[in-house]
């Protein structure tokens, strides 16, 4: 990856040193440099106020960077109106045209740059075959279920073949089941179509089971770039650790920072990896519940017990909390849903195991900072 | 002690008999309150119509009528007053569907200050407004009363302020059932302008609001008079009270056929924009 966040295929969209700062002198989006592929799905990652539309619709034109150039194809596209850009936009809300028909809908982007009825008649008929709703042509938006209506304004987005498709948000709408349904539907047509595409999400299991790459952002700024499963398994800040996934942090105290002995809830374990520190030092320990398992593990595993404060089904998996102490060291830990798991009570004592490169050891009186330098060696 | 409580399971039964009569009466006395508000409301409407209609009928073999739709100055004024209105009506558009969108989508803070520029016909007395025209109009450079056709622009111009208030909230309505930034923003992704956004998705999704605020101007308009007598022209309004001075029953007559003609023009009206509201209201709210 190169150092703007690219990869090492020909860049076709570039973001750089962009910045936006709104009239009342809010910074909505500062130092942004990106550098996406021809085919690539960028998907931009963060919670609500990080910046993350305001990038997509700088990109669509709607917004005017205050600093910063935007190129697509090599083509400086900074001073240029939205509707001469060329890119395919997708919005939460559908903004499908009530007045129209699917099918006038569908075409207009087609009738504004004045293509031959035969031609607009015959890419429209390509697109509804494209989302799968080939007979809704003559119908109206209002007359379609939201799950339609958004791969109608899909169709509507690709079909005078933009040189970006932006996304926003587009299944925050819909209900989950379709809402999972229609995102692998996107990435089909993504793929099918090679379009490069930019997708705003807050919902990271979206982020993740879509993109090539995803930009995690905070409050303006790129937190980090990288593959889903960089993301996920090597977050380089603090923040990416806690946003993305979920992150058991439990208070311990260090015991022989050389030998990597700690204690949690009072039990002792082993932690593989380098930490420092005097003895009697509050810590805090950074643990996925997928790596914890259920029973005591195998030599060289760390095994805790405790009490059994919660079990969720999440469908697939089954989320159990197991509380180690008084001191509010609290561990969750994931079991696929299998119908032969035998599953814990609430209030049973269990016992739990976790390798011990497992967790990462954050320092409790500045976590911030020892989380950043402890996740770097990864 | 003992008595006390009695008293207590005696009141608790009485209240229990009592309620379900009380449950009973108050939504028939709803409904008997309701009927005679309506009741009330027919009568006031109704009853000067019936009124005008008998005094209209005393002259026998329907004559007002006869002698009314024989006069040519009827339709003169009739068809004046319409054309006065449908240009306005054509200007009022013109000027405030992309003023209302305008500060919809980019000037929102300047709503409060629009809406009470639109407020202000209903405040400034029709007399005022035609009172400032003359005297600004009336002499160079500006002589636009020394013409019939200066005096059709003035007349146009009056009417037009007259009409801000209901064709500027019946487009702000409609804009505000549409989320414009939205479409706007889709339109232009597409590759489309501003004449193509206002023409081929906004209009169109405001016809029933355009189609409102019309209506009420054209109601306003045909039935203007002060401005109409200050500027001396043919408006059915000044040709009501001109018959109102020489004839005893015809005016009423007039009066009636006018009331007709609103209502047809009402039913047009609603003929034109049925079924387009849902569309509009499912599509747009997000």
């Amino acid at each position: 990856m190169s150092e703007d966040g690219g990869t090492n295929g020909m860049t076709y969209l570039a973001l750089k040193g962009i910045q936006k700062r709104f009239a009342g002198g809010t910074v909505a989006v500062q130092d942004f440099n990106l550098e996406a592929t021809a085919g690539e799905f960028v998907s931009f990652l963060g919670p609500s106020g990080c910046g993350k539309t305001t990038t997509l619709r700088m990109i669509a034109g709607f917004e005017r960077p205050t600093a910063g150039r935007i190129s697509i194809d090599g083509k400086d596209i900074t001073d240029q109106p939205p509707n001469k850009r060329n890119v395919g936009m997708v919005f939460q809300s559908y903004a499908l045209f009530p007045n129209m028909t699917i099918a006038d809908n569908i075409g207009f982007g087609l009738r504004v740059r004045k293509r031959p009825s035969d031609q607009i008649k015959q890419r429209v008929g390509e697109l509804l075959e494209l989302v799968n709703l080939p007979d809704k042509g003559s119908r109206y938006p209002y007359q379609l279920s939201g799950g339609q209506q958004q791969r109608i304004a899909l169709a509507r987005a690709l079909a005078y073949e933009p040189t970006i498709l932006l996304l926003d948000e587009p299944l925050s709408a819909l209900d989950a089941k379709i809402r999972v349904a229609l995102r692998l539907e996107i990435r089909q047509i993504q793929r099918r179509l090679g379009i490069t595409t930019v997708y705003v999400t807050h919902d990271q299991e979206e982020a993740l089971s879509l993109s090539d790459r995803v930009v995690v952002m905070s409050e303006g700024r790129i937190e980090q770039v990288g593959t889903p499963f960089e993301i996920y398994n090597f977050p380089t800040t603090p923040f990416v650790a806690s946003f993305v996934g979920t992150l058991s942090l439990v208070p311990g105290q260090v015991v022989d920072a050389a030998a990597g002995a700690l204690t949690i809830g009072g039990q002792p374990i082993r932690i593989a990896r380098k930490f420092e520190g005097a003895r009697d030092r509050a810590v805090t320990l950074a643990l996925r519940p997928e790596m914890v398992s259920l029973g005591t593990g195998a030599a060289g595993m760390n095994n805790v017990t405790g009490k059994v404060t919660d079990v969720s089904f999440l469908g697939s998996i089954v989320r159990i909390r197991v509380a180690l102490g008084g001191d509010g060291a609290v561990i969750a830990l994931d079991e696929f849903n299998e119908p032969t798991l035998e599953l814990p009570t609430v209030d049973s004592t269990i016992t739990i195991n976790f390798p011990a490169d497992g967790p990462l050891v954050l320092d409790a009186a500045a976590p911030v900072e020892s989380v950043e330098a402890l996740i770097s060696e990864v | 002690m003992t008595g006390s409580v009695d008293r207590l399971h005696n009141e608790l039964d009485e209240l229990t008999r009592l309620t379900p009569h009380v449950r009973r009466d108050r939504p028939t006395r709803t409904i008997i309150g309701s009927w005679f508000l309506l009741l009330i409301s027919i009568a006031y409407f109704a009853l000067p119509l019936v009124g005008t209609l008998l005094f209209s009928l005393r002259d026998p073999g329907f004559a007002a009528y006869r002698d009314t739709l024989k006069d040519p100055q009827l339709y003169k004024t009739l068809g004046y007053s319409f054309l006065i209105a449908i240009i306005t009506v054509i200007v009022s558009i013109v000027l405030l569907v992309p003023t209302a969108f305008w500060v919809r989508l980019r000037l929102p803070r300047l709503r409060p200050v629009v809406e009470f520029i639109t407020l202000l016909p209903f405040v400034i007395p029709p007399i005022v407004l035609v009172y400032g025209l003359l005297t600004t109009f009336s002499k160079p450079p500006l002589a636009l009363t020394g013409s019939s056709l200066g005096s059709d622009v003035l007349l146009v111009c009056a009417y037009v302020v007259l009409s801000f208030p209901y064709m500027y909230r019946s487009i702000d309505a409609g804009l505000r059932v549409i989320d414009i930034r939205t479409l706007t923003e889709a339109c232009q992704s597409l590759g489309a302008g501003w004449v193509t956004i206002m023409w081929r998705v906004i209009l169109p999704n405001l016809r029933v609001s355009i189609l409102s605020g019309a209506f009420l101007t054209l109601a306003v308009v045909v039935g203007e008079f002060t401005i109409a007598n200050f500027l001396a022209r043919p408006m059915f309004a000044t040709y009501l009270q001109l018959i109102s001075g020489n004839l005893a029953y015809e005016p009423a007559a007039v009066a009636l056929i006018s009331f007709g003609i609103t209502w047809a023009a009402m039913g047009v009206i609603a003929l034109l924009g049925r079924g387009r509201r849902e569309k509009i209201n499912v599509a747009g709210a997000h």
